[in-house]
């Protein structure tokens, strides 16, 4: 399906991020446009100080846009108040990060179902909508094991169901596969990938090329600007030659 | 000859596996084929093994000595100097110490090519996983470390670039000093 047939889930219009004030203001990111639509996953590279972080950290809510909007799934963050915005963010965003993700006093899907349990919801239906996630994340045999029984990649794979599970449409994901060996690390972005095609969207921030290729577009930011954005298109004829059909 | 240690072949079914087990990654035309067997029945290495076939094929095995040198093969290390004249680092060779050329702007057009063909590889690489296609899966691995490795020279040479850069107008200012004075 085309993406432009897609709904938008997440969206940056014109936003630019300035901290602190005079000699020591520090431009985080000058007038961004980013949108990404359901389905879609988006890396996003850059060194140290590109605006990265900034960036997460204004999709998911936690901050706001000196200038610009952003929008989760057609809502304009700017209209909302700070609670509005952190019930908000409790149902529509889910974060992965490198290391320290899961709470080590809940099982598996205890940790996935919390967010629905915060946002109101009954232990049982929490439970069932998680068991639904993990199984999403072809994790459904270790649903009632605590983090400290399971292994790096599925203590990751447990965070891709809590970041996308029930209502949830937005994955924020900061290097999650930093801590993991490059096997490891491959087979989580396998289960990100697959998880995504299923609907929501991810951004991915992260520094390995070889991992940001699984996603549909790959944006550059320097100095708090895209620079650059690549998107695979080619079929296996164009790329390889006429020996293989796929 | 490596094909050949499984069996007689001739030279349009050692085409046809060629292709199929490394993904069309390297097409091979059947003259070359043919032009390699003859000077491999040259050297001792394969024989004819009987009569053409109905459409006038002649298969191929191998001879003691060419068993012996088809696994060798496999265990001695790939020559480095093997590899193509490599253009990119030409290029930054010569860019570097030109005027007008803009080396940020050239690494981020290389870095965005190599990106992309990396995203390709990847999706290539997962249905030759979802077709349990091993052989496929490896040449494609290989393919992906390897544009791997380019960008990651490629941001290293961008880094390496600034920080000479940012050094250099220092000297520029002593050496504009110079002319001044003289």
């Amino acid at each position: 399906m085309n993406t432009a047939d897609r709904a938008v889930v997440l969206e940056l219009r014109g936003v630019s991020r300035v901290h602190g004030e005079g000699a020591a203001e520090v431009h985080a990111l000058r007038d961004v446009d980013l949108t990404l639509v359901e389905g879609e996953l988006v890396a996003v590279m850059g060194p140290s100080g590109s605006g990265k972080s900034t960036l997460l950290t204004l999709l998911g809510g936690l901050d706001r846009p000196t200038s610009g909007e952003v929008f989760i799934e057609g809502q304009s963050l700017a209209d909302l108040s700070t609670k509005k915005l952190a019930a908000m963010r409790r149902r529509s965003v889910g974060y992965v990060f490198q290391d320290l993700n899961l709470i080590p006093t809940l099982t598996a899907v205890e940790n996935v179902g919390l967010p629905l349990e915060l946002d109101g919801a009954s232990r049982r239906t929490a439970r069932r909508t998680a068991l639904k996630s993990l199984e999403d994340v072809e994790l459904m045999d270790l649903a009632d094991r605590f983090p400290d029984e399971m292994s790096g990649g599925q203590q990751q794979r447990v965070a891709i169901a809590r970041a996308l599970v029930g209502p949830r449409r937005v994955l924020l994901a900061d290097e999650p596969t930093g801590a993991l060996d490059s096997q490891t690390g491959e087979a989580v972005l396998r289960v990100l990938r697959r998880r995504i095609d299923r609907g929501g969207a991810g951004l991915l921030v992260t520094h390995d090329a070889r991992h940001a290729a699984w996603a549909d577009r790959i944006v550059f930011l320097r100095d708090g600007q895209i620079t650059d954005t690549t998107a695979s298109e080619l079929s296996a004829e164009a790329l390889l030659g006429t020996g293989r059909h796929v | 000859m490596a094909l050949l240690t499984e069996g007689p072949r001739h030279g349009y079914q050692l085409r046809a596996e060629f292709e199929a087990r490394t993904g069309g990654t390297w097409p091979l035309n059947v003259g070359q084929v043919y032009t390699t067997l003859q000077r491999l029945e040259r050297d001792g290495l394969v024989e004819g093994a009987g009569a053409a076939d109905a459409e006038g094929r002649i298969a191929y095995v191998l001879t003691d000595a060419g068993r012996a040198q088809a696994a060798d093969w496999f265990t001695t290390p790939v020559d480095k100097t093997s590899d193509p004249r490599d253009e990119l680092s030409i290029k930054l060779a010569l860019g570097v110490g030109m005027e007008g050329v803009d080396i940020a702007a050239l690494v981020q057009a290389q870095r965005s090519a190599t990106l992309r063909q990396l995203q390709d590889y990847t999706r290539l690489k997962r249905q030759a996983d979802d077709a349990h296609d091993l052989a496929w899966e490896l040449v494609l691995e290989r393919l992906i470390f390897s544009a791997e490795s380019q960008v990651r020279w490629l941001d290293h040479v961008e880094s390496r670039v600034r920080r000479a850069r940012r050094a250099e107008p220092a000297s520029a200012t002593a050496a504009d000093t110079e002319r001044v004075r003289s």
